[in-house]
């Protein structure tokens, strides 16, 4: 298949993916027990005010109505009204989503190169301790929840040798260098979680490229070890691994509502753990819609970016 | 024929001598070693602690370590010590639960699926597929906000939301076992579809249900703690480890670290454990 009609098939299977997933939040929102208009008024409110601010924010249609009525605002830009703030989500959720980008530019930044070195290394050393201890370490940290790693490493780095700020939050019109600064902490135990994975896949990838005949070839041609390694090797190991960094988001963004909680930071995970702690179902809905939103985005970008660094997709060929 | 098929293809393990290799795997060993403990903190916990772990001391509140209370005590002048090892009663209940809940459910939908494929298979699929566009937690933070967060509502969300996960595992494992001669003979002899899944499949599966629910369980504890933490998962006055870290966590700056930390470490060491005994099953089973 040439290239470009896969991806845009795969942009149409991320499309039905987010139907069914604004279906499936919808319904989520809808099951939710209690009256929104009593939520918000309390429980010693008039019934006849409840009702009407119902009416008001129209939660008192039946629920196909109020999903169109919804998701055809939603793909304009409108993302409704939060019942909280009594305000347009979308600034919200746009200024959440750039701040939790940051977070999670800082620490893709830190685990990409940290992890896919540290891959290639166990598997230069396979079978060897260096290996297995970087495997299990790996394996290990994926494993331990963020907020646990995040107690350690406020511990350590942030109280006892004060190398870090603790609070990702900074005072307006701080310098982006201050900024980064704050930011590094919250998003090393992002990193932890994320090493791991990906260092296995980079692990695994070296290896089958280090035992492929090419390589042989290469070997055996005369060419130098570092020419091998680095044009023979590296780039077939690491095209699997970029396809694991983006499906790996998705999980990022589940240890950002852990991390930003913790560390006080307004991202998407904040603004999607206080909707739901406060039941602004604008608010949730808007905000897991744009993760999934951004979880299909960067598996698609992932696809792209495979057919343009593999040559055999590149032709057409695979 | 035959003879060239046996010798190229992998010598299977006996059981006894599968048990064996894991056995005598440090890593495994280690990991459980550690999980012994911690079900055994789960089960006795009370009755062996020093103090008891509800027990306000408002007069001895945020005591530091020392020989009456070894982990200190907390902003009510409970003993952390005491309070840690009955905390592991609560993951150990809920994780588990959950996780055997999406065994039996992941197990039955990925024979079904597998044996059958057509219709319900690609269901599954896009459902996976919907499923892994959203992190887990957020999934079941929803869920939770639905259903009103308590144990058992956790314990059900988990195991539900974990069910496709390892049904998608156990289909790739019957789709290759599907195409074998033995499930061809159980067909030809007549016998039901839920006997050839059942009787026949399941027993040769058995290895990767075993490893997918052992790598689950660790996930699930994560999952578990996680939402703890954030307040949607087990619920005040438990002792859980997840919940003791978030009413204690804004004390670290102020120097009062044992409030937090030794259930951080409790937490940490029981998901690496059982994070050793999955990677020593599965390599047994490799």
């Amino acid at each position: 298949m040439k290239p470009a009609r896969l991806l845009v098939r795969r942009l149409g299977a991320g499309l039905v993916t987010l139907l069914l997933l604004s279906i499936a939040i919808f319904a989520g929102a809808q099951l939710l027990p209690g009256d929104v208009g009593r939520a918000i008024l309390g429980p010693l409110a008039d019934p006849d005010a409840v009702a009407s601010l119902n009416h008001q924010l129209g939660t008192d249609r039946p629920p196909l109505v109020m999903y169109a009525d919804w998701i055809s605002h939603f793909v304009t830009g409108d993302m409704g009204q939060s019942y909280a703030f009594r305000s347009p989500v979308i600034p919200f959720v746009a200024t959440a989503l750039a701040n939790s980008l940051k977070l999670a530019a800082v620490a893709f930044v830190i685990v990409v190169p940290l992890s896919i070195g540290a891959g290639v290394y166990a598997a230069s050393r396979a079978g060897r301790w260096q290996d297995r201890v970087i495997s299990i370490a790996g394996l290990s940290l994926t494993i331990v929840p963020e907020f646990v790693s995040s107690i350690v490493l406020i511990l350590i780095v942030g109280v006892w040798l004060r190398w870090l700020p603790i609070s990702a939050a900074t005072r307006p019109g701080t310098g982006a260098l201050e900024q980064l600064r704050h930011l590094i902490l919250p998003a090393l135990p992002l990193v932890l979680v994320l090493f791991g994975y990906i260092a296995r896949m980079a692990r695994a990838g070296t290896l089958q490229a280090l035992d492929a005949d090419y390589t042989r070839t290469a070997v055996l041609k005369g060419l130098p070890r570092r020419t091998v390694i680095t044009r023979h090797v590296l780039r077939n190991a690491l095209l699997p691994t970029i396809t694991v960094i983006a499906s790996q988001l998705g999980s990022m963004i589940g240890g950002l509502v852990v991390v930003e909680a913790l560390f006080r930071y307004q991202g998407i995970g904040s603004l999607i753990l206080n909707a739901a702690r406060v039941k602004d179902f604008p608010m949730l809905e808007a905000g897991i819609l744009t993760v999934g939103a951004v979880y299909v985005l960067a598996t698609l970008i992932a696809d792209a970016l495979y057919t343009v660094l593999d040559p055999r997709l590149r032709a057409g060929m695979a | 024929m035959s003879a060239t098929l046996a010798s190229t293809a992998p010598v299977a393990l006996a059981p006894r001598s599968r048990l064996h290799l894991v056995l005598r795997s440090g890593v495994f060993l280690t990991g459980a070693g550690i999980v012994v403990f911690w079900l055994f903190c789960a089960l006795f916990g009370p009755s062996v602690v020093p103090l008891d772990p509800y027990a306000d001391d408002l007069m001895n509140t945020l005591a530091p370590p020392s020989a009456a209370h070894w982990f200190g005590t907390d902003q009510l002048g409970r003993d952390i010590f005491s309070r840690v090892i009955v905390g592991a009663r609560p993951i150990l209940s809920v994780a588990p639960l959950a996780t055997l809940i999406a065994t039996v459910l992941g197990t039955s939908l990925g024979l079904l699926t597998g044996y059958f494929g057509g219709v319900i298979d690609l269901v599954l699929g896009r459902l996976i597929e919907v499923l892994l566009a959203l992190p887990l937690i957020i999934v079941a933070l929803v869920a939770l906000v639905a259903l009103g967060p308590s144990s058992s509502t956790v314990i059900a969300v988990i195991g539900l939301i974990f069910t496709p996960l390892i049904a998608r595992t156990v289909r790739a494992a019957v789709l290759s076992e599907r195409s074998l001669d033995y499930v061809a003979a159980a067909e030809l002899r007549g016998e039901g579809a839920l006997h050839i899944m059942f009787v026949e499949i399941l027993p040769n599966v058995l290895p990767a249900v075993l490893v997918e629910t052992t790598v689950r369980l660790g996930y699930a504890i994560f999952t578990v703690a996680s939402l703890s933490f954030l307040g949607f998962g087990i619920q005040p006055p438990s002792a859980d480890w997840g919940l003791a870290i978030a009413e204690n966590y804004g004390m670290l700056t102020g120097g009062y670290w044992w409030t937090a930390a030794f259930a951080a470490g409790a937490t940490a060491s029981l998901v690496v454990g059982v994070n050793l005994v999955a990677d020593g099953v599965a390599g047994a089973f490799r």
